[in-house]
């Protein structure tokens, strides 16, 4: 079984709350010398047989429709050699 | 006239859509996920809530309904749509409307009772009201921050189409303080806040919220 990898961000214009929370609570817990954080996603999905060109289309397919949400986001899809 | 509210998994605020559409005076027809029939409907609402946990994004799994199928379907048609907070979010992420959602920027959830100024009084939803109009409605919402790059922003208010903003203070960190947007044929309209909150004396704090359901009764007479 081989495992493909997406990981969806936020895009750089679109502010993420989450990752300024982490930002800002983590110089109170004596991690210095960070100067941001973004929060993202990433799915792992286990694919039945060999990653074909044509797996990997329908998997970029599915990241650019349900996994990711285009207007906010980008992803990467890469294939996770184990 | 009848009008649809439909029910996800998740669903919070169906009941109280169908409760303002009965006081606006049409039928309410309660209208599930997972029935690819909109069984004639004049106009649908897509109600607040949770609708399938928030998993993944807000919107993002209620999207590929059976019913949705049916609902971008009529919309693109100009059947009458309107979305309250998640159903905002369904909208945009079936891109019947552009931009998205996202957290608030204070990172907590709100829930206050918001003044709105109307911008766009001709939208199937909005006619009954006067552009310009005030109105305070209950806002209550963890990721109503609309958010859309500065040149779908820029067509949205050149076009007349930013249907409400927040008055005052903006409450979620929304682009340009949008608290709803419509399409360019002014069929559907996404909203953040709640307007079937506000339909009652007893329970609202206003009744300013019932001229939303009251405006579609004309629409679909003209439609």
């Amino acid at each position: 079984m081989a495992r493909v990898v997406v990981d969806v961000m936020l895009k750089p214009e679109i502010l993420d709350p989450q990752g300024k929370a982490v930002a800002q609570a983590l110089p109170r817990l004596g991690f210095d010398g960070i100067a941001g954080v973004r929060q993202g996603k990433r799915f792992e999905l286990e694919v039945d047989g060999d990653v074909t060109e044509e797996r990997l289309t329908q998997i970029r397919n599915a990241a650019e429709t349900l996994l990711s949400n285009p207007v906010i986001e980008d992803y990467t899809v890469h294939v996770e050699t184990p | 006239m009848r009008v649809g509210v439909v029910t996800f998994p998740g669903s919070l605020d169906d009941a109280d859509a169908r409760r303002a559409v009965s006081l606006a005076g049409a039928d309410a027809v309660a209208l599930w996920h997972a029935d690819a029939d909109l069984h004639g409907v004049d106009a649908v609402v897509l109600p607040g809530g949770f609708s399938y946990g928030d998993y993944l994004r807000c919107g993002a799994i209620a999207r590929f309904a059976p019913v949705m199928t049916e609902v971008v379907a009529a919309a693109e048609r100009g059947l009458p749509v309107l979305g309250i907070c998640n159903g905002f979010q369904v909208l945009c992420e079936s891109h019947l409307l552009p931009g998205a959602l996202i957290r608030n920027d204070h990172r907590k959830f709100n829930c206050v009772d918001q003044e709105l100024v109307i911008e766009n009084a001709s939208t199937a939803w909005t006619s009954a009201y006067s552009a310009g109009q005030r109105v305070v409605v209950p806002l209550k919402n963890g990721e109503g921050g609309y958010v859309a790059d500065d040149a779908t922003l820029d067509r949205l208010e050149g076009e007349g189409r930013v249907v409400a903003r927040y008055a005052g203070d903006n409450p979620n960190g929304s682009y340009r303080s949008i608290a709803g947007i419509t399409n360019d044929r002014g069929n559907v309209v996404g909203l953040m806040p709640h307007p079937e909150h506000a339909v009652e004396q007893l329970t609202g704090p206003t009744t300013d919220g019932l001229a939303f359901f009251t405006s579609v009764l004309t629409a679909a007479v003209t439609a």
